[in-house]
């Protein structure tokens, strides 16, 4: 199925939770509290069975939002999607698929480490490439990198 | 002390003789855990009841790196992700540039970057054979990989003068031809190392000792494979007939007649390590095959007149995926339209396939877990990025 | 022999103890000799050259690995138990040398002739468990914990099935005197004990006669099968490939050694090496007639010198020994490892079983053929 076929799949089955539809990528905004059961749906619906997630990439979009993309596969039918949610910068909360995806787990620890939107209902939310005890989150465009780490002075 | 075994449990279960677990913390420096990987395993005596991984050792900002850079400046950069494809790193990264700016690359390039891509996969699939042998214990077979291993790179430093980290695959093109006298090589290799695959087998695949180690020992699940996002061999060897290169067909992969493997648990369960191990021996085979078949019809041309001379493309996104000898390399690039990527996000398979381990090495022992661990064959340059 | 040192250096202390140290000389000389064949045996199967710098074909690699464990820094981890940790290396080699006090290197020269002989062996041999468990204990790392636990495991219970082995050919020649062992596979190679034993009456060294005839061939599959076994028992016992699972590297970076370095280190890899040729050197006492010429003649008897059949017994000994090494280095450098709870299902569910049914019917035949 293409993405404009889903997309009215799904606003048929989510009339109420405001997906949107972007032409020029093309991808499906989803609000942050709802993307949870969106996931469900397109991993479990008969027509979808979004089962792969290949992706989960968290973006500064440097216009005081964060997103978090989402490249779904489907194994069994062979066909794409990519989901969206942009969350604002000084509230970055969204829903955790962890749950739905196991691989969303590592990826959204990477995406909370590196560009610092909180995954809620993430059983494990900690970070992951970057030592335990960082400040900051490298991949915010505004990020400033620390002259010391724990004393250290940092050499660049 | 309690004498008898039954007063020890009933001790045990009055909680007058408390057990526990012992948490050993294998790695960064271990020998097998292939670089810098720290596991922490809680352990009950020599069973495994949890593993933790803690990554980020070898974390270098490859993704911070790349937004400082141009296009083209982030090639080098793929390389030294997963430093034992760096071909198919760079033609990862090549490709998702060239569809975000819509360039045709001649035939001639597409021809040298399969054989490049599918010898390089070769090369890859030796280090984790033989590597795999090792963490089993049996040290031979890795030198004979090794040595088979060592005829690729020489095509390859002949080619681009590199070993190790290409920087070939450019945006449009590549960097070099190949060198008078490639397809006379790669033909060369490829009747010398058929032969090899022969060699390896009867020394370790087929060895009593190594299926008993290998076999029915962390079974993945095809459902769990996909939960997990696994891909590549590791996707393959629990049964899942997937591969890129057929499936989601990019490059000229389609013009080529070939198999994709996949572990049917000869030797055990469907999915066990002595699978994965073998998806990758026969995908060697196949390997041999495409590039046989390239061979045949490689065409003449010049490799640099798609290369743009401003690499600048327009304002977009784009996710592009490779099959990796690992999996799924995925890039996810978006440009504002300047000459700096905006952002790149790759999706190293090594990194993926690792989150799993947890979930297969739970009631294993020590042993396994290396073994296991070894199946996954990460390189830890990219699961750090 | 001794008679031979108290008559150039008179009956004192001195003549003792260069008696005793006689072994330890030729181990030295073997180990250098070990040390070259396994780099060298490695490479040759691996496609490569091994050391090539220093000497002609690297044959000095040793000594210049000698120095190089002799310079390094001796260190001991802050908090391991100082004195375990400082007594198990030398416990352990002590634990392999001591079993060469049994070894017949020819007629004339055994450290001590006990009628015990065989006995001792394996008793000393237990002694290596201590050494182990002390040096896993005391490093204070959980790996070598895990690597003295696997080993003192694997080696005790290893030792089931090798005293069975050893009680084989016990129970066919009558006495635990390894000398007399050997003296009953006197004469060619057929009458060595994995042919099955000797075809004509034999006079064992302590004077008895051992009755034989051709009807000794039932026993050659029996024996041929106990040889086997010994030997696979013989691979676990000093922690070889395919049984290298206390060290395994891969896992537990070198399981109990992990801690060791320098001198104390080389004390473990002596003692390792010692063992390899103790074990190889009792098995062609046992099934390959020891120091016997496999051709039944000497050449020191037909040149009628006496002093040159004492050096090719010698000769024999080292040169069946050395053979079984060897093998155990070119294993070492096929198969994989096994894994723990395998290695201990091989032990009790295969190998014992096995002996101790090899065991009864050797018995048996011995009761009823005699």
């Amino acid at each position: 199925m293409e993405h404009k076929e889903i997309f009215d799949h799904l606003t048929a089955l989510f009339p109420e939770t405001g997906l949107e539809f972007d032409e020029d990528v093309p991808c499906i905004v989803v609000p942050p509290a709802a993307i949870r059961d969106v996931s469900l749906q397109v991993r479990d619906d008969e027509m979808l069975q979004f089962d792969f997630l290949m992706c989960l990439s968290g973006v500064d979009n440097a216009d005081g939002t964060l997103g978090v993309v989402y490249h779904l596969h489907s194994v069994p039918l062979g066909h794409k999607l990519t989901l969206k949610v942009i969350v604002p910068a000084d509230n970055p909360h969204l829903q955790s698929v962890e749950r739905v995806w196991r691989t969303a787990d590592w990826h959204e620890r990477e995406a909370y480490d590196l560009v610092g939107m909180v995954f809620d209902g993430h059983r494990d939310l900690r970070r992951i490439l970057n030592p335990y005890d960082w400040e900051g989150h490298p991949l915010r465009k505004d990020y400033e990198v620390p002259e010391f780490y724990n004393g250290m002075k940092v050499p660049y | 002390m309690s004498e008898t075994l039954e007063a020890l449990q009933e001790d045990i279960a009055a909680g007058r003789l408390q057990t526990d677990e012992l948490v050993l913390n294998m790695g960064p420096q271990h020998p097998s855990t292939h670089g810098v990987l720290r596991l922490e395993l809680v352990l009950d005596g020599e069973a495994v009841v949890k593993v933790i991984p803690h990554l980020g050792y070898l974390h270098r900002c490859f993704e911070k790196h790349a937004e400082a850079m141009t296009y083209p400046q982030v090639i080098p950069y793929t390389d030294r992700m997963d430093y034992l494809a760096a071909m198919n790193n760079n033609h990862g990264y090549a490709l998702a540039v060239e569809r975000l700016m819509g360039i045709e690359v001649p035939e001639r390039v597409e021809y040298i970057r399969i054989i490049m891509a599918e010898l390089q996969r070769i090369a890859s699939h030796l280090v984790a054979i033989g590597t795999f042998g090792m963490d089993i214990g049996a040290f031979t077979p890795f030198l004979y990989c090794f040595r088979d291993r060592e005829y690729i790179l020489d095509i390859f430093e002949r080619t681009c003068g590199a070993r190790l980290l290409y920087n070939y695959m450019w945006v449009g093109g590549l960097s070099h031809d190949v060198h008078d006298g490639f397809e006379k090589d790669v033909a060369e290799f490829i009747r010398k190392f058929r032969p090899t695959i022969k060699e390896v087998n009867d020394l370790l695949n087929y060895n009593k000792i190594f299926i008993e180690r290998t076999a029915n020992v962390g079974v993945l699940p095809p459902d769990v494979a996909i939960s997990y996002g696994c891909s590549g061999p590791m996707l393959r060897g629990s049964g899942v007939d997937f591969d890129l290169r057929r499936d989601d067909p990019y490059s000229i992969y389609d013009r080529f007649d070939w198999e994709v493997c996949v572990g049917k648990g000869d030797a055990g369960t469907v999915g066990d390590c002595w699978d994965r191990h073998m998806v990758r021996v026969w995908e060697m085979e196949q390997s041999c095959n495409i590039i046989e078949q390239a061979l045949e019809s490689f065409p003449e041309g010049d490799i640099t007149e798609a290369i743009p001379k401003r690499i600048r493309p327009p304002k977009g996104e784009i996710y592009t995926r490779v099959e990796n000898p690992r999996g799924e390399l995925g890039y996810y690039v978006i440009s504002d339209g300047s000459q700096n990527p905006f952002r790149v996000k790759a999706r190293g398979p090594s990194f993926v396939n690792l989150s799993v381990i947890d979930e297969i090495s739970r009631g294993h022992l020590i042993a396994d877990i290396v073994a296991i661990l070894g199946s996954v064959d990460i390189v830890l340059g990219e699961v750090d990025r | 022999m001794e008679s031979l040192l108290q008559s150039l250096l008179g009956d004192n202390l001195l003549t003792l103890v260069l008696y005793c140290a006689l072994p330890l000389v030729f181990l030295l000389l073997y180990a250098l000799l070990a040390i070259l064949g396994e780099v060298k045996i490695s490479a040759f199967m691996q496609d490569r050259l091994g050391p090539m710098r220093t000497g002609p074909w690297g044959i000095i690699q040793p000594l210049a690995d000698v120095l190089k464990l002799l310079q390094k820094e001796d260190v001991t981890p802050a908090r391991a138990d100082k004195f375990l940790f400082n007594l198990a290396p030398y416990l352990s080699f002590m634990a392999a040398y001591a079993a060469f006090a049994v070894i017949p290197f020819s007629s004339q020269y055994v450290g001590a002739d006990l009628n015990l002989g065989a006995f001792y062996f394996l008793a000393i041999g237990s002694l290596n468990v201590a050494a182990i468990m002390m040096a896993g204990w005391a490093s204070h790392n959980k790996y070598s914990l895990y690597g003295a636990m696997r080993s003192v495991a694997q080696i005790v219970s290893y030792e089931v099935p090798a005293a069975m082995m050893l009680v084989i050919v016990v129970l066919f020649v009558g006495s635990l005197n390894l000398q007399d062992i050997i003296t009953a596979q006197s004469g060619p190679f057929w009458n060595w004990m994995v042919f099955g034993g000797p075809k004509a009456d034999v006079q064992l060294a302590s004077g008895e006669v051992l009755g034989a005839s051709w009807t000794n061939l039932v026993f050659l599959p029996l024996f041929l099968g106990a040889f086997l076994m010994y030997y696979i028992t013989a691979l676990a016992e000093t922690n070889r490939t395919p049984f290298d699972i206390p060290e395994a590297e891969s896992e537990l970076v070198s399981g109990y050694h992990t801690e060791y370095s320098g001198m104390k280190f080389a004390m473990f890899f002596m003692s390792e090496y010692a063992n390899m040729f103790l074990v190889s050197a009792v098995t062609a006492i046992l099934f390959f007639g020891g120091w016997n010429s496999p051709f039944g003649v000497y050449l020191g008897d037909i040149w009628d010198a006496q002093w040159l059949v004492g050096l090719e017994q010698f000769g024999w000994l080292a040169f069946k020994g050395l053979f079984f090494v060897f093998v155990i280095i070119w294993l070492r450098w096929t198969l994989p490892r096994l894994r723990v709870d395998q290695l201990m299902y091989m032990c009790w569910k295969v190998l014992i079983p096995f002996s101790f049914g090899i065991a009864l019917i050797v018995g048996f035949l011995v009761v009823v053929l005699k």
